[in-house]
């Protein structure tokens, strides 16, 4: 299958309910030209997975606020390379202390864009490592 | 008289000026896109009548403040959102700002608590005590409030799904601790509109979540007579990226969902809508946040008097809490964020806030810790005590622009509130995402504003400068999951599991039926069931509600 345009995933782990951000990111990515899929609140790392699978996305964006990253962004990892899908990009966003950055990277989570970043930003980002 | 009306100043002496130099903005606009003028004058104002539009301190329709004296007679209560990890470390906090001067007590719970899952549930996994405290039983609430009397505090709980088990858990341990129901202060969030439309944290559909609102309304009506039974949120609507017109819009509109339902279940409106209470933000713009809060106290007025015909004069007023924007705090030069804080503080009391809660400058980051609570705090004291802003009531009451401001605040939101009623209603209009979208595409455009510079933010896209990293944030520790854990085990090898059954047999009968549900709770959590279990019967009786997604 040939694909014309990078696909995202957006998802929100966990119980959290803050989506503003990921809202926001969803649609700058989507006005930039990028296929969009968001899953809504609550989702649990098995179903973030699933859906990158069924979807067939080369970037899965996670978005979080309330703290619980470290326990929820590794099962995410995890699933994904279980799935043969370690390929796909995948990126966070929300409060997420500066101490904990080096871990997470250090399990695959490319970049972590925190409070204050530009779409600009996050939308150079992929482009530039999603080669086409 | 003026010499010249203010379209013959225009062309003279502004233009002139203007023809020498132009001015930073083309044009400069509200949150919500209104054209704000090089000057207000009389002629602003025309057709405002002083008597019917303004008023007294005290008297309909409110717009200077809900009381005739204000902060003259005591100042507002300052109430500091709190709540992380165990109830013993939550304890702990609350003892301390106790200490410092705060005056009530507000309780955050955490996630899983908020939609009515144990800690040992497997969707709680990394929650327990992240976002506030962690609350399974009525164990949890005897350790939370330890040395605390509850007749001598006022509490305030962020609780709406799982409202009525947490009240039920507050009236069980005012009873082990002597004091009766009738003597108990405080507020249940109990806003579960606000829930689907911004915020998250809902369980059940909309109609039998309305049910156990309006259950809340009627029994403390009886039982809990000082209880504010419901803070129906503008917060979290703003914190979503709203505009000020279309926070007190959808509010208000959401309040009046919330008095039809308790009319339509058979309740006299001045039996109940004297408890009604509001929860505002107060954000950036400074002016535009004042004239919120007068246009919201006086819309909210006539909506009682004129559309619901209460007569109680205390059902016409809107007492409202607020919070500082909390998205309005950045990550980058965070002590930058006292200074925000403090204005939008100011702003809040200048519109007559009955409670405040100043956000701390390391939000941004993570749950405050002690030192920046602390600075939150004196800012309200402050402005307080130090500053003789408590000494006059609304000060800015006759301001060509705050009034002109109020009058459009006003006008905009009722225009809001008549698109809902044209919808259905604020729960139809839900159910068609019209909120939703409104508030997405107010956010985007404000991001949008950023990411052009149209829109300042200090350390952000402007006088950008390195800063230190904050030290001595708050971290909740893993260790808290598996203390809770073990805690809510413990409860329920030890607790009558007979009279557990029985307590939760009776709420799935009473929920099923159209009888009250309160009492059935208070059983549920006198008989230490866990919130989980709570929630889980109703479940099965009200089924679980999907988002309302728009996207």
């Amino acid at each position: 299958m040939t694909k014309d345009r990078i696909r995202v995933l957006l998802a929100k782990p966990g119980l959290d309910g803050h989506d503003r951000g990921a809202k926001v990111v969803a649609r700058a990515l989507r006005d930039a030209g990028m296929e969009v899929i968001y899953t809504g609140i609550r989702q649990t790392p098995d179903m973030i997975v699933e859906a990158a699978i069924q979807e067939d996305v080369d970037v899965v964006g996670l978005s979080i606020l309330s703290g619980a990253h470290l326990e929820l962004f590794p099962p995410v990892i995890e699933g994904l390379r279980k799935k043969g899908r370690e390929d796909a990009l995948v990126i966070a966003g929300g409060i997420i202390p500066e101490d904990d950055i080096p871990s997470l990277q250090q399990m695959g989570i490319r970049a972590i864009f925190g409070p204050g970043t530009s779409t600009e930003d996050i939308i150079s980002f992929i482009q530039h490592e999603v080669a086409r | 008289m003026m010499s010249k009306t203010k379209q013959e100043w225009r062309e003279t002496t502004l233009a002139s000026t203007l023809k020498r130099a132009a001015e930073r903005e083309e044009k400069f606009e509200t949150s919500s896109g209104l054209e704000i003028d090089t000057v207000y004058t009389p002629e602003d104002l025309v057709g405002l009548d002083h008597a019917r539009d303004l008023n007294y301190p005290g008297e309909y329709p409110f717009t200077r403040g809900v009381q005739p004296n204000m902060y003259r007679g005591r100042i507002w209560t300052i109430r500091q959102y709190a709540g992380f990890g165990t109830a013993e470390e939550t304890n702990q906090r609350y003892r301390y700002l106790l200490e410092q001067g705060q005056t009530g007590l507000s309780v955050a719970f955490d996630l899983p608590t908020q939609i009515g899952y144990d800690s040992d549930h497997p969707l709680a996994r990394g929650e327990v005590g992240k976002v506030g405290v962690a609350i399974d039983s009525l164990r949890d609430m005897e350790i939370l409030f330890q040395d605390i009397p509850l007749d001598k505090v006022s509490t305030s709980m962020t609780i709406n799904a799982t409202a009525p088990a947490l009240l039920a858990m507050y009236i069980a341990l005012g009873k082990k601790q002597g004091v009766e129901p009738a003597e108990l202060n405080g507020t249940t969030q109990n806003d579960i509109l606000k829930e689907y439309i911004a915020r998250g944290t809902y369980i059940f559909p909309p109609h039998p979540s309305m049910r156990l609102t309006t259950d809340i309304f009627a029994y403390c009506a009886e039982q809990v007579p000082r209880w504010n039974t419901i803070s129906v949120s503008g917060y979290h609507i703003r914190e979503a990226g709203s505009t000020a017109a279309q926070e007190i819009g959808f509010t208000l509109a959401n309040g009046i969902a919330y008095v039809q339902a308790a009319i339509d279940a058979g309740l006299a409106v001045d039996r109940f809508a004297p408890r009604l209470s509001f929860f505002f933000n107060s954000h950036v713009n400074f002016f535009e946040e004042i004239a919120k809060f007068r246009a919201a106290r006086r819309l909210w007025a006539k909506i009682m008097r004129e559309r619901f015909g209460a007569t109680d004069s205390r059902s016409w007023t809107l007492r409202f809490h607020t919070q500082t924007a909390g998205c309005s705090l950045t990550a980058q030069q965070p002590h930058n964020n006292i200074v925000r804080t403090a204005l939008q503080a100011l702003a809040a009391t200048l519109g007559g806030t009955q409670s405040l809660h100043t956000n701390s400058f390391d939000e941004a980051y993570a749950p405050p810790s002690e030192e920046a609570v602390t600075i939150a705090v004196r800012t309200q004291q402050i402005l307080g005590y130090e500053s003789g802003i408590a000494d006059v009531v609304d000060p800015f009451g006759g301001s060509y622009y705050i009034e002109h401001l109020t009058n459009s605040l006003e006008q905009e939101a009722a225009e809001y509130i008549s698109r809902i009623d044209g919808l259905g209603g604020a729960v139809a209009a839900i159910e068609q995402g019209y909120q939703q979208r409104e508030i997405q595409d107010s956010s985007y455009r404000w991001q949008k504003a950023i990411e052009n510079s149209k829109r300042t933010v200090v350390g952000v896209n402007k006088f950008v400068s390195p800063y230190p990293r904050i030290k001595g944030l708050l971290r909740v520790k893993p260790e808290v999951e598996r203390r809770q854990k073990e805690r809510t085990a413990e409860v329920r090898k030890e607790r009558d599991n007979d009279h557990v059954s029985r307590a939760l047999k009776r709420l799935r009968d009473v929920a099923r039926s159209g009888d009250n549900t309160m009492p059935a709770f208070l059983e549920c959590a006198e008989a230490y069931a866990t919130l989980g279990e709570i929630c889980d019967t109703l479940r099965q009786v009200f089924a679980t509600q999907k988002e309302f997604l728009v996207f």
